[in-house]
Parts: C-alpha cells; structure tokens; sequence
C-alpha cells in the first residue's frame, strides 16, 4: 500500500539540493461506479488513477508541476518542470514548506479492507435494490433518472525536505438516486442518498425514502407571495450554506483582502447562539482526515464561538503571512499547490427538532432545496440571492409546497438574524453537516 | 493534421479485439494526452506557474443496454488489455469469440488550428502577460484593493479508435486568459471579472488586448460600488449582447440534450416538430465555430463537429445526440459526445450554443421598455431540465427607467422556466455576439463550451431575486 508510495516520493526527495525546498505528493486512488436503469445496469465503471505532484521552493520562489502517472522514468521529468517553474514566480518570504509542529496525527479508522472483497455483483444489487425500493415507494414516482452506487479507495502521502512524511489511507462509498414524480402534467424530481466506509454501512431503505419523498412533497407547488419573512432552511441546505460561511473563513481570502470577515476577529458578527467548528477529526465527517494536504495533523477549529468571530483557516503559507499558525487546512490533489479550506463544519446543536421550531416559527417558508448557489452568493460582498422551493409555514406546521422562489439578504445580515438552531444533526456527502436553521428577516421574491 | 501517435494501430486492433471476446457488440478506445500550463497572479505577485501532464486510455465495452469502462495511465499493450478486459467484464454474454477488427483511418480537419503554439512561447512571455493587466487593473483607481490574473494554455490530442472500424483524432489547443478585480469603498467590497478563452493559440492575444480586459474587470468592480439592490420579483428583462447566452445554454439547451430526453428528464421529450418556443428564436449548437471555447473537429468518440439547428422558427427540430443514444434511435450521431478526459465516459454535451440574430434594433428594444432590468452579464447558471426550472446569477445589471438603462444593481439571482421564457421572448437583436468562455458542468463532467445570443427582451415569467424588499 502507501509504503509504495512513500518510496516513490522518497526517492525523488533524495534528488533535492541544499539550496531547495523540496515537497512531493502522490495519491492514488481506485473507484467503482455502477449506474443501474429499469433494472438492468446501464454502466459499470472501474478505474485506477494515480500522480504524483512537486513542489519547489528555491530563493523565496515557488514551482509547482504534476504528472498523471506513477511512472519512475517522469519523477525527474516532473521535478526539473518545477524547479524551472520557480524561477519565474515573484519572490515572497513568507513561502516555505509545512514543518512537523508537535501535534499528534488523530487515528481515526477511516479505511476499511472490507471494501476491497466485495465482488462487485453485491454492489450491482445494492444500486437495483435502491432503484427497486424508490419505484415502489409511491405511485406518483413514474421512473429513476438514474440509480447508483459508487466506492473510492484512496490513499496519499506528503514528503518534505523539511520533515514531513505523512501516508494515509480512506474508504467511502455512496449509494443515491434521482427519481422523477409525476402528477398530471406536472413533474418533479428529487434525490436521496446514502453514505458509509464500507457497503455495509449504506441505508438503501433511508436513501430510498429520502428520494421518493422529496420528489412527491412538491408536487402542486405554486409561486408564494413575496415579502420580508422567517424562513426554516431544511438540513441539507443549511450544510450548503455553512459551506459558504467557512468560505469566507478562509485565510488565504483574508490575506488578500476577499473575505468579508478580514479584520474582524474577537468580533460579534453572529447571533450568540451560533457557534460553529471544523473538525475534519470528526469520523462521522465525510471528508474527515488524518493529515491535510500539506502532512500536518488534522485539528478541530472553533470558527465562530457564542457568535463571535474567533480564527480564520490556514495552511502554511497563509499562516505565515498573516502571523499565525496553520490550523491543519491546506486542501489540495496531486495536481496542485496546497489552497485552505475546511472539511467538516458543523453547528453546535440546539435543543429542538424540526417540528419545534417549526411551531414555533408559525408563519413562514421551509427550504427544501436551493439552486444557483453558486452564481447568486458572493463571498466577497456578501450579497446572497438563491433560487428556492419548499413548504409554506402556517400555523406552525407545514403547509402546502411552493415554488419558483427566490430568498435574499446578504451572509452577514444571516448570521446576525439565525434564530434557532435545530437538533436534527444530519451527516451528509459534503463538507458540512446538515441541521435545520431558522434564519428571520429574508426577502422572499413571489407574485 | 496526422493521428496523434498515441497507440500504434496493431495494439489498436488488438486491444478492441480482447474487449469483444466475452461478447460485447461495441468497443472504443479513447486515448488522450494532454499536457497544460497555467500561471497566476494574485495580490501583485506571480504566486505560481504550473505544468501538467495527463496521459492515458479509457476503453468501452457495450453489450444491449449496458456500457462497461474501465481506464488506464499505462498505454503498453499489457495495460491496454487489461483495462480492455475489465471493461468487458460487465458486458459479457455466452457469444464471445475472437473478432478481427480492421481499422480505417479517418482525418477530419480541426476548425481552428493554432498558429503559434503555446508551448512554443516562453515562459517569461506569458508572466509578462499577467504583470501587464495586474498594473492595468490597479491603474482602474484608488478603490481596486485586490486584483488576480490567470492565463491558461491545453493542448488535448485525442485518439479514438472503435470495433466498427473507426480510426480518427484531433489535436485541440486552448489558451485562456481572466482578470478579477475588487473594489473596497464605504459600501464594503464588489468584484468584477473578464475573461477570454478561444479554441486557439497564443494569437489569442493578438485579437486582444490584456491591459482593456484588466481595466473592464476593474471599472465593473468600481461601478457596482455604486449599485444599490436588485429589485425583488418578475418585471420585464432585458438579455444584452453576449453575455447572457448562458441563459439558453441552461434554460433549453440540457433539456434537448438526447440522454435525458431518453429518460423523460426533459420538458422537451416528445416535442420534436411542436412550437417551443416564439417564431423569433433560433437556436443552433455549432461545434465547428473556428476558436470558439466549444470548438473541435471531432467530438469524444470520433463524431465530426457540426451545426445542429435545434430550434428552428420556434419549432423544435432536433435534440443532440452521442453514439449510445442514436445507436438507440438508428439515427446519425450529432457529435455532440463528449467527456471531461479519458476517466470518463462519454455523453451528450453541448459545443457552441447560440440565439440566432433577429430583426429589431437593440436600442429599440430597450426604448421600449417601460420598467425592468437589464442584463449585460450573466455569471453561472443551473437548471432541472425534468421541470425547466432555472437560475442564473446576474454579474453585470442595471435598471430600465422609462426606456432607458439607468442605475446599476448588485448581484442577485434571476429565476423562471424554460420553456415560458422562450415562449414568452418578444423582442431579438440584430446585434449577435459570443459571450465568455465557459465550462458546463454535468453529472460531475466539466468541458469547455462558447454561448451567445442577440439582445433580446423577455417580458414576462422572469423573476429578480435581489435584496431589495
């Protein structure tokens, strides 16, 4: 396994010269992706994909190149493309490799040797199981887009001329559908899924019901009346969300003056009641890790406590530019220098599951879904505009299914105006988890 | 142009030969090398130069309604058959046998060749290339407090060869250049972004000059400054020239996509020949616009690029199509299959998309528009092509006033349906151009692909999503 790896990245650590940093990466990873389609399979892929990346810092510059092969005869050809790379970048004396900094790497079992035996017969089973169970789940389901399984063994590791050798190893695997449902003329789709370490772990019954639900609950939807409302963001789009929070958290953004949040730590820039933590040391995190990209121990980050502003994310260079230390959140593949991001944001919990706070919401929109997150939010300015639909609030219970939405403020107001958090903490195939989140004062588009 | 010389012809056949012995009725290799580099500029420095190399098959083996794949980094014999083999493994039947497959070489010619090849230029030259625009950028005035540069060059040479006796290629150059600007002032920080990309060499920055992109990104930071928020629900919008041709690309271009329309994800299926949409839209999907983003000569499985008239008059004429799916219909394939690089299988993708020119003047269109707002700019989009509901992202608004172009707003999303929006349509522009450089993503696929459109005006169904109450 990594041991393989290892050699390769120590060998051409072995090239390096006195005056030179030195840092080399390889991943590898294996995956399986069935994809099932009225009962039979329509495709069944399997593949294996592996590189190895270097890094060059020589005289205060930064090289970068990668190979998409583990071939020995281009290790050389990879690093001679780096050191030339560096001699064209601007000198910057906060650049350097991460060091060992004496926190221990967390053991968190995150690969399972199981996934490696399962024939793949029993996953073509598991994805026609899925498919079988969201078509009976309802009659208004008229067919599954597509239904599928997928697994992914990977490993990496990170050597340096400066003391890092790091080697990990993960396995996840999925299971997920995307039905359709009709009623009448009109059609709506919907997806649920299913995550594990090994195919033991999957919940097809859950994911199954997840999908059938979401497709149906919204048929009949109409455009609500717009206006400055309470809205209820349902788990998975308080995950997309807090995504875009830790966005902004990032060091690297703030350094460069992109972020929002640049100078205004110890500030109160949430309501009290939001604390938020990254803790890629989480096992129940999808993407938690040992090592970051760099080779240093994961940590767990308190972003945001009781409201106030508390740390920005780093990896090593952005640490150092801005004084401080990495907090274990360089991101990155063999086919890039390291960037920062977090990995598992959570919320701290609140004592009320979604039915509660719905009541005691009374008027008002849930979420269910969001699109255009990516074109309708600034990082930068903070502006948020999303398209929507969801369920009316009346009464303090759910009501009838709306449609062709839109929810706008802007990220700082949203965090100053969250009103309670949920207790339905809900892990999902991202790098957030999903808990329901009441945030007052949005304007919602309508009629 | 020659076939890149990837695989010499007899691994070729044998390796389709090794892919149909359990009993697949289809076989293809698609081999690719691409080596890339990139260079970025932020916060005044030259942060980093990165050179790529990614290399390697992928091999498909179709049996009746299931595809099996698998790829490979290692184009030796030994590795070809082995992935051949594991391909084949989910496509097997009782029928196999030894097939003999003679392959007949094909050259199409790409629509654009590069005149200077970027590998050619130096390094120095391109870090150059960024300096310039980050100083233009700042040049923009005292509010520009951050400006990043990119620059970009592919060159992708593919080799496809199948059990029908297909053998072709083509050899694909992409050079690419974007500036991003912040502005800091009292009302906190806007940004603005220019980007160009073209299926073309390092002439690209013969037809364009770096310091105008770098001072266009940096006025539209400074403008939207200024901005006060976009107005909340459905008006009349305008779509300017260019930079809203994503619009179509998402709103109706996916649904006419064949895969989905198969699978009755698509508010088009079963509407060839019915009106979808006003008899002022003509919509084309044009893979052979010499350097346009989505340009190539032949598509992901050995296609020829061509023009596909998608909406004709209002009359949907035709979905687009790969080889699964016309193999389906037996009907001719669009070359519309694409895939992100050898790790994946191929699907229907769109190339170019665009609104064809219409008859009335630009300036009348928004002269005769009372109240609404004006899109210059659309930044990404999305869309459930099973119920046509989109969103968009406006990067670049203002408001019309009394027929005319008035304040500029901030950013906020633009949502509707698809298919009311091209119903809906009652003014195009004789004013056609493409718009920015794009990559359209799909089931975790990204490829590169050029939009356009005229101005035109669509009066009802579009909602405004802004902050304004």
């Amino acid at each position: 396994m990594s041991d393989e790896l290892l050699e390769l990245a120590d060998r051409v650590i072995g090239w390096a010269r006195d005056d030179e940093q030195v840092e080399v990466v390889v991943g590898r990873s294996t995956e399986t992706e069935i994809r099932v389609y009225e009962g039979d399979i329509e495709s069944l892929s399997s593949a294996g994909t592996a590189g190895v990346g270097v890094r060059v810092i020589s005289q205060n510059r930064q090289g970068f190149a990668y190979a998409g092969t583990l071939d020995a005869d281009v290790l050389g050809e990879v690093l001679a493309e780096a050191r030339d790379n560096a001699t064209f970048a601007t000198e910057d004396e906060f650049l350097g490799l991460a060091e060992p900094d004496g926190v221990p790497v967390p053991e968190l079992d995150l690969y399972r040797a199981s996934l490696e035996s399962v024939p793949t017969e029993d996953k073509v089973a598991l994805a026609l199981e899925l498919e079988a169970s969201v078509r009976a789940a309802d009659d208004r389901i008229t067919g599954v887009e597509s239904a599928e399984y997928g697994d992914a063994i990977g490993e990496g590791v990170v050597v340096t001329t400066t003391g890092i050798r790091s080697a990990g190893r993960e396995s996840a695997c999925y299971v997920g559908a995307y039905p359709l449902a009709k009623q009448g003329e009109e059609t709506k789709t919907g997806f649920g899924f299913s995550v594990g370490r090994e195919p033991a772990d999957v919940d097809v019954a859950a994911a199954a019901a997840d999908a059938a639900r979401r497709a149906t609950r919204l048929l009949g939807a109409t455009k609500p009346t717009g206006g400055r409302m309470t809205v209820v963001f349902d788990p998975f789009v308080t995950a997309q969300f807090l995504g875009i929070i830790a966005g902004t958290m990032n060091g690297e953004a703030v350094n460069k003056g992109r972020s929002l949040f640049a100078g205004r730590l110890g500030e109160a820039i949430a309501n009290p009641i939001v604390t938020l933590v990254d803790d890629p040391t989480d096992p129940r995190a999808y993407r938690a890790t040992e090592a970051d990209g760099e080779g240093l121990a994961t940590r767990r980050n308190v972003l945001i406590d009781g409201g106030d502003l508390q740390m920005f994310l780093h990896n090593t260079y952005s640490a150092r530019r801005a004084g401080a230390n990495s907090t274990g959140s360089a991101v990155r593949g063999f086919k890039s220098t390291p960037g920062v991001g977090a990995r598992a944001v959570q919320l701290t919990p609140g004592s009320n599951d979604q039915a509660a706070l719905l009541a005691e919401v009374g008027e008002g929109i849930l979420v269910s879904s969001v699109s255009g997150l990516h074109s309708g939010v600034n990082p930068v300015s903070g502006d948020f505009s999303t398209g929507a639909e969801g369920l009316r609030i009346a009464g303090g219970s759910l009501g009838e299914p709306l449609k062709e939405f839109t929810v706008a403020s802007t990220l700082q107001r949203m965090l100053l105006d969250v009103a309670a958090v949920g207790n339905d903490v809900e892990w999902l195939p991202m790098g957030a988890a999903g808990v329901s989140l009441v945030i007052g004062d949005v304007s919602v588009s309508g009629l | 142009m020659s076939l890149p010389d990837l695989i010499d012809h007899d691994t070729l056949s044998s390796t389709l030969s090794e892919a149909l012995r359990t009993g697949g009725e289809f076989a293809e290799i698609f081999a690719e090398d691409k080596s890339s580099t990139s260079a970025h500029l932020d916060d005044g420095r030259i942060e980093e130069l990165v050179s790529g190399r990614d290399r390697g098959a992928g091999i498909r083996v179709v049996r009746g309604e299931t595809t099996g794949f698998a790829h490979t980094a290692d184009l030796s014999a030994v590795g070809l058959a082995a992935a051949a083999r594991a391909a084949a493994a989910a496509a097997h039947s009782d029928d196999g046998g030894v097939h003999e497959i003679s392959l007949d070489a094909h050259l199409v010619d790409h629509p654009s060749p590069p005149k200077v090849r970027p590998g050619d230029v130096a390094k120095a030259d391109k870090v150059a290339l960024l300096q310039r625009a980050d100083e233009a950028a700042r040049a923009g005035g005292a509010e520009i407090s951050q400006v990043a540069v990119n620059y970009g060059d592919s060159r992708r040479r593919v080799l496809i060869a199948n059990s029908d006796g297909l053998l072709t290629g083509d050899d694909q150059t992409r050079t690419l250049f974007s500036v991003g600007a912040v502005a800091t002032g009292d009302t906190g920080m806007q940004t603005g972004r220019e980007a160009i990309g073209h299926t073309v060499g390092y002439e690209l920055f013969d037809r364009y000059d770096v310091d105008e992109l770098a001072r266009a990104a940096s006025q539209r930071a400074r403008t939207k400054l200024a901005a006060r928020p976009a107005p909340t629900g459905e008006m009349p919008v305008v779509i300017g020239p260019g930079g809203g041709g994503v619009l179509f690309h998402e709103a109706c271009g996916h649904g006419l996509e064949a895969d989905l329309i198969a699978k009755g994800a698509s508010v088009f299926a079963g509407r060839r020949g019915e009106k979808v949409a006003s008899e002022l839209v003509t919509l084309i999907d044009d893979g052979t616009v010499a350097g346009e983003w989505g340009a190539y000569g032949v598509d992901d499985e050995g296609t020829p690029a061509q023009r596909n008239v998608l909406i004709e008059n209002g009359i949907l004429t035709d979905y687009m199509w790969d080889f699964l799916r016309a193999r389906k219909e037996g009907r001719a394939r669009s070359g519309n299959g694409r895939r992100q690089n050898y790790q994946f299988l191929p699907m229907v993708r769109m190339t170019n998309t665009f609104i064809l020119n219409g008859p009335d003047n630009p300036d009348d269109i928004v002269a005769g528009t009372d109240h609404g707002v004006y899109v210059a700019k659309l930044g990404g989009g999305q869309v459930n092509t099973a119920t046509g509901d989109f969103v968009f992202g406006m990067t670049e608004a203002y408001l019309i006033e009394n027929g005319r172009i008035t304040e500029p707003l901030r950013e906020g999303n633009l949502i509707g349906n698809g298919p009311g929006v091209l119903a809906a349509i009652d003014a195009v522009g004789n004013d056609f151009a493409f718009g920015p450089p794009g990559t359209c993503g799909k089931d975790g696929q990204g490829v590169p692909v050029g939009d356009g459109v005229p101005t035109l005006r669509v009066p009802t169904g579009l909602t405004i999503g802004g902050q304004a109450a």
